[in-house]
């Protein structure tokens, strides 16, 4: 973990309100896992005060990497108008990744919109033997996989409005594959909108198929300092709460409360 | 010009340098470790510690305002216990003074706390914040009565070894009252503003955005705010002030010292810079050689009125 000035080295919309940011650290991209976070603090001003949290999207070379950011608020409204030569100040990497599934096994990938993130850095590493399913609400949205580094045999799409893919949400498309030959030999990696992950929980729980999930939550430190990231833990673990920034933001379904969330 | 001295005392306490990092900002010191060379600190104030562990509150904890943020974490820690255990050991071995912040639900349970903790080697002192509810006064918070929060400190005063810093409330009418009364019950030092408490509404759902319905501001947006409460304390007590609340940077800080302040403590700043607080100490050294100070001391209540 470091804190560094780094440069932006590109910042290019790659979809409508979408931007792929390349900001260039050696140290970051030696130490990054999949599924870990940075947190950028987008301007040096103290509004918006706090750093903004963003999964590692992927490593270019030996000291490139790579932020897949949607522009939803004051400041990424801020990123996106950030232009190349331009520092910004990075805290990372941080945070709990994803564990890389055993050989043998096939990965399912579910993501819901920008969710798609984190996953892209993990099918970097998985590469084989593994199926991507991304959801979109409509096909403007949808993330060229190229651009951001990917190419994949396998990918499915679906979109909430039927304009691409599969019509309707991505948990009906992994549905489809939890068929009961391929149970033994699944794992699942979810990223997306709550609503989505709690319907993965719910599927992969439920058939007993091991899933691990990112999860979001607002975050002051990033550090596991202030204590203000907690998610309710289930009822089997000795803990009430586990802290995003720290304890994941990759969890095992079974550790979380589905139903605080 | 020689090197400036950093140096100041509070009370019975001396300081490498005014600069201290706030509780609940900080965590254990550990979680900066990596960022930050730790020794360079004035001092560390850890995370509240209660008796027994406590969860702290359901989420959404935190939520950004307009320079500031609320947050309602619950005073969720470890307790004692685990905290002699499993934090103190490498707080230890730091070169810098170790303040434990320790709060109670009953007046009992500050006197615990402290007791748990004297003796112990490697404490520089106890902060006890008042700022929390009081159970048996139907929980009114301890700070907001001068005669509760006289009694507080006493029995932290009989139960610890330590000097001991009273952290007081902002939420009051007139703070003056309090830092009078903590002072006579014989209290080294205070420190101030804990955070002011507010509120934020999502006006689409209509629901509090902390599920704990209101929060502790903090922040530059309360600077103000906490460098006038510090001014008007340091004019009304002899012990040293603590100044808290809002410093982003060591111009900020010395407001406070001009204030009469003798140390400052950095909070919310570090989870924007999380080496905010090194910075800090050396724009204090640079200002001072700029200044021809010698001691950082005599900027310490150098405020001018006419
Ligand atoms: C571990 C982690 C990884 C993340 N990775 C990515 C990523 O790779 N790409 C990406 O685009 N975003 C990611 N996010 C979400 C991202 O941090 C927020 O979208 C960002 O902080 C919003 O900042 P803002 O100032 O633009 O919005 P604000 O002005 O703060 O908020 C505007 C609106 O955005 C929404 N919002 C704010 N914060 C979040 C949040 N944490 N989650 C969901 N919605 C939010 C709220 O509805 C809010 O009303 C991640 C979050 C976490 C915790
Ligand atoms: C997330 C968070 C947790 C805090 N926890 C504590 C605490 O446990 N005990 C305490 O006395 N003050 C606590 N505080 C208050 C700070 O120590 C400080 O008094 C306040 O935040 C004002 O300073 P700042 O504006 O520099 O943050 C907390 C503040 C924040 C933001
Ligand atoms: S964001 Fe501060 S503890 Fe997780």
């Amino acid at each position: 973990m470091i804190e560094q000035n780094t440069q932006i080295i590109f910042n290019k919309k790659i979809a409508p309100g979408t931007f792929l940011m390349g900001l260039r650290s050696a140290e970051i991209v030696i130490q990054a896992r999949p599924g870990q976070f940075v947190m950028i603090r987008v301007g040096p001003n103290t509004d918006p005060l706090l750093r903004r949290p963003f999964s590692i999207c992927g490593t270019r070379g030996d000291d490139l990497f790579l932020i897949l950011y949607k522009v939803v608020g004051k400041g990424t409204a801020i990123m996106s108008n950030a232009v190349k030569g331009e520092k910004l100040s990075v805290v990372g990497p941080l945070g709990r990744g994803f564990e890389l599934p055993e050989p043998g096994r096939k990965s399912i990938f579910v993501s819901g919109g920008i969710g798609v993130a984190p996953l892209v850095f993990l099918a970097q590493a998985v590469k084989s033997n593994l199926l991507f399913i991304a959801g979109y609400r409509s096909a403007n949205e949808i993330v060229p996989m190229e651009q951001v580094g990917l190419n994949l045999t396998d990918i499915s799409i679906a979109t909430d409005d039927g304009t691409a893919g599969h019509p309707g949400f991505v948990t009906e498309l992994l549905a489809s594959h939890l068929t009961e030959s391929a149970e033994g030999h699944l794992k699942i990696f979810t990223c997306g909108p709550l609503p989505m992950l709690k319907r993965v929980a719910a599927l992969t729980i439920e058939r007993d198929i091991p899933c691990q999930v990112s999860l979001e939550a607002t975050m002051a430190c990033g550090l596991g300092a202030c204590q203000g990231c907690a998610v309710r833990a289930s009822k089997d673990g000795n803990k009430t709460y586990y802290h995003v920034c720290q304890d994941g933001p990759v969890f095992d379904v079974h550790t979380i409360d589905w139903e605080s969330l | 010009m020689s090197e400036p001295d950093l140096k100041v005392r509070i009370g019975p306490l001396e300081l490498k340098n005014p600069v201290l990092t706030a509780s609940g900002t900080f965590g254990y010191g550990q979680e900066f470790s990596e960022l930050i060379d730790l020794n360079e600190l004035g001092g560390i104030v850890v995370k509240g510690l209660s008796l027994k562990p406590r969860a702290g509150n359901p989420p959404p904890r935190i939520v950004e305002t307009p320079c500031g943020m609320l947050n309602a974490i619950g005073l969720a820690n470890i307790g004692l216990e685990n905290f002699l255990k499993e934090k103190l050991p490498r707080l230890q071995r730091l070169n810098t003074a170790v303040i434990v912040n320790i709060y109670g639900h009953s007046i009992d349970e500050y006197g615990a706390v402290a007791a748990g903790l004297k003796g112990v080697e490697g404490i520089s002192a106890i902060e006890v914040n008042i700022s929390c509810p009081n159970v048996d006064k139907g929980g009114m918070t301890f700070g907001t009565d001068p005669d509760i929060s006289a009694q507080v400190t006493e029995k932290v005063l009989e139960n610890t070894d330590k000097p001991v810093i009273v952290k007081l409330s902002p939420n009051v009418t007139d703070i003056t009252v309090i830092a009078k009364a903590v002072e006579k019950a014989g209290a080294h030092a205070v420190s101030l503003i804990n955070t002011l408490t507010g509120m934020a509404i999502d006006i689409e759902t209509r629901v509090p955005k902390l599920a704990n319905i209101s929060g502790g501001l903090s922040g530059p947006a309360i600077r103000p705010v906490a460098v006038y409460m510090v001014c008007q304390v340091a004019r009304s007590v002899k012990i040293p002030v603590i100044g808290v609340g809002g410093i982003m940077d060591y111009r900020n800080a010395l407001e406070f010292l001009m204030a009469g302040a003798s140390a400052v403590q950095v909070g919310t700043a570090n989870f924007v810079d999380p080496r905010v607080s090194i910075k800090v100490i050396e724009g204090l050294r640079k200002f001072c050689k700029d200044q021809g100070i010698t001691k950082i001391e005599e900027i310490t209540g150098s405020l001018k009125v006419e």
